[in-house]
């Protein structure tokens, strides 16, 4: 069974689809999609973090807050403007909605011939993401790689996928952990929107540049009160993204990186790595890509009625790998290389493309503050040394 | 859609212990398509078999492609599911996903001399190879089977075992880690690869395929290497633990493979680098 699904999104080259919506005016645009049925969920401020939740109107959002990240930290502060997205990403991603950390699969009830199954899928909602980063919209595409274009599809998040509005926001700055210009992800919204948004602030003005990127996009932006964008605002528009492009707080040199982690199994680096890492799974969990479940079957106390559910895993368990006998990966080495190295490196054999982002959030939220980049340079870096100590014994 | 995560309901027709920690049974599909109680399968693939409240575990099947009628899986008592599993007896159900997973390359195989090799429970996932050769003989060079089991009582379908090693047509020959005390056996002892110098083959035109605990399949590679025989020859059945079968809950990779959708069967050459390492 060979099942792909392809979504509408156009490619929006002419310039005339550009429009002005003024700051107060993107209250219009949330009201437009919750009038065409839509749950809006977007950037929220709680308990000291921007997270995911429901939004409503323009107060919900975090107005005038930013957010300070270095390995291992992550600072709310107040910005000194009303920027309505200015900040980078926080813990959550928009995997939470289209790959469910916890799923029922099935019920299992006895009955006189044995047991029955039944499957109790609720259709999936309907969601707007609102304030999708570059990154993270090549973290969906790279999951709909995963859970869509495969042998087998994931019908859960196939349907979600296929319902979700998605509104991009282009970043104006790059926290202390971005390193999507490394991994050719952002900071620019390309495809995959339904609309894309630049927030432009000057002394006297507010306002966001749109653009459509599929008819549904088109539809919406006409019930919202917009202006077309003169030249001067899709420059500045243009501008901003480029700052943020130059402001990357991190690098990642991706150069033959599949090749270079396949052939450093044993680098002395893995177990350096290994004395500080604590195998939380905090990396995994907050990686928009990560997608590795595990299935849990209870009873109820009568033994009459089972249920099986699905959750979000993590390879940096020993449970991830057991077998009879034991754990595949025992060391604590060998689970954040696996997880570095497919990130990395195995990804692009498995789906023709990497699974990092660059979206900096396996730094940010590691309480260790281990940062792949770091890993992956002082690999790189050390196994130069090596080949450059060969070339010298070979000259010798 | 069709979920592929939901099972379908099979029933228990025949319970048979083959060890002290290995059953086969039979399964049928009261409801199975076209009135077919039985599942169109290849030799090699395995089935997801949950049993109620208590889990999954990937088992190869192990009967007869060409029978219709039951689906047969031999099943090693090791584990949770497993355990409990071995506790079910004839008219019991069971929920059942699959096949799953890559063939052993019989067809591949066609005109060749065929060397199977295998150790423990490893023979379960082979049986069906073997029904098929016996069944298709005309079409296959000299057909070898070199087993090796950890002590006389652990041997794996002894009875048939013994049969085909009746036959003229097909090389048979057995071996055992030990005999304990108070056990039995004139047989070979050793372990299975000692029995590779009487297999008799054409390295240049024979197909391998080995299952069994990885470092004895690492040992057997060897041994067969050593006597000209090619790794694109060589066929290797793995295991990892499986969650989904289907590709999507990540936990059976090696490598850049996923045993469920790639595997379990691979040629050699194509695993070979991730074999060799430790802890991948």
């Amino acid at each position: 069974m060979v099942t792909f699904i392809y979504f509408n999104y156009m490619i929006t080259e002419n310039n005339n689809s550009f429009l002005r919506i003024e700051r107060e005016d993107l209250q219009g645009l949330i009201e437009a999609l919750a009038e065409s049925g839509y749950r809006v969920i977007g950037p929220t401020v709680r308990d000291g973090a921007i997270v995911y939740d429901e939004v409503e109107k323009l107060d919900d959002l975090p107005a005038g807050w930013t957010d300070e990240q270095q390995p291992g930290s992550y600072r709310l502060k107040r910005r000194d403007d009303r920027a309505l997205f200015g900040f980078n990403v926080g813990p959550h991603s928009w995997k939470k909605f289209l790959h469910p950390p916890n799923l029922r699969l099935f019920q299992a009830k006895r009955n006189d011939k044995g047991f029955e199954i039944s499957n109790d899928n609720q259709p999936a909602p309907d969601l707007v993401f609102l304030g999708v980063r570059a990154c993270e919209l090549h973290a969906i595409a790279i999951q709909d790689k995963v859970f869509i274009n495969g042998p087998y599809v994931d019908s859960v998040y196939g349907e979600r996928r296929e319902k979700a509005f998605v509104v991009a926001v282009n970043c104006g700055q790059a926290g202390g952990t971005c390193f999507c210009t490394s991994m050719k992800t952002g900071p620019r919204a390309e495809s995959g929107f339904d609309i894309a948004l630049t927030e432009v602030i000057e002394t006297d003005q507010h306002y966001f540049v749109a653009e459509a990127g599929s008819e549904r996009g088109v539809e919406i932006l006409e019930k919202t009160r917009t202006r077309k964008a003169d030249e001067s605002e899709k420059k500045k528009a243009v501008e901003i993204v480029e700052f943020a492009a130059s402001r990357m707080g991190r690098n990642l040199d991706t150069t033959g990186i599949k090749e270079l982690l396949y052939r450093n199994h044993d680098h002395p680096r893995w177990e350096d790595v290994a004395s500080r890492c604590l195998t939380c799974a905090n990396c995994t969990m907050a990686c928009p890509t990560c997608f590795c479940t595990t299935v849990e079957d209870t009873t109820d106390l009568t033994g009459d009625h089972a249920e099986r559910w699905r959750r979000w895993d993590s390879c940096f368990t020993t449970d991830f790998s057991y077998i009879h006998g034991g754990s595949m990966r025992v060391s604590v080495k060998s689970r954040y290389r696996q997880w570095m190295t497919h990130k990395l490196a195995a990804w692009i054999d498995q789906f023709g493309t990497s699974g990092c982002v660059g979206c900096g959030r396996c730094i940010t939220w590691c309480p260790a503050g281990i940062d792949i980049t770091e890993e992956a340079a002082a690999i790189r870096k050390n196994e130069l040394q090596r080949e450059n100590k060969e070339q010298q014994d070979g000259n010798a | 859609m069709n979920d592929p995560m939901m099972p379908s309901i099979w029933r228990i027709k025949n319970y048979r212990t083959e060890t002290a920690d290995t059953f086969t049974i039979d399964l049928v599909n009261e409801h199975g398509q076209d009135g077919m109680t039985g599942m169109h399968f290849q030799p090699g693939q395995f089935n997801m078999l949950y049993l109620f409240g208590a889990g999954e575990s990937a088992i190869s099947i192990s009967g007869d492609p060409r029978n219709k009628d039951v689906l047969t899986h031999t099943v090693r008592a090791v584990g949770t599911v497993t355990r409990a599993l071995a506790r079910l007896k004839r008219g019991d159900v069971i929920g059942v996903r699959g096949p799953y997973g890559s063939p052993w390359p019989v067809v591949e195989a066609i005109g060749n001399d065929v060397l199977i090799v295998a150790g423990g429970i490893g023979l379960a996932p082979l049986r069906p190879v073997i029904y098929h050769l016996i069944a298709e003989r005309e079409k296959y060079g000299k057909v070898t089977l070199l087993y090796g089991a950890r002590s006389p009582v652990d041997i794996l379908f002894r009875q048939e075992l013994e049969k085909w090693r009746g036959r003229f047509d097909m090389q048979v020959e057995a071996t055992v880690d030990n005999a304990r005390q108070g056990q039995t056996w004139h047989g070979n002892a050793g372990v299975v690869t000692g029995l590779i110098p009487r297999a008799g083959f054409d390295p240049s035109q024979t197909t391998v395929m080995i299952c069994g605990p990885e470092l004895m399949m690492r040992f057997t590679i060897i041994e067969l290497q050593k006597r000209g025989i090619e790794e694109d020859a060589i066929h290797v059945s793995m295991e990892r633990n499986m969650k989904c079968a289907i590709g999507l809950c990540g936990h059976c990779q090696l490598g850049p493979e996923f045993i469920c959708k790639n595997g379990p069967v691979f040629r050699f050459d194509r695993i070979r680098d991730s074999f060799r390492k430790r802890e991948i």
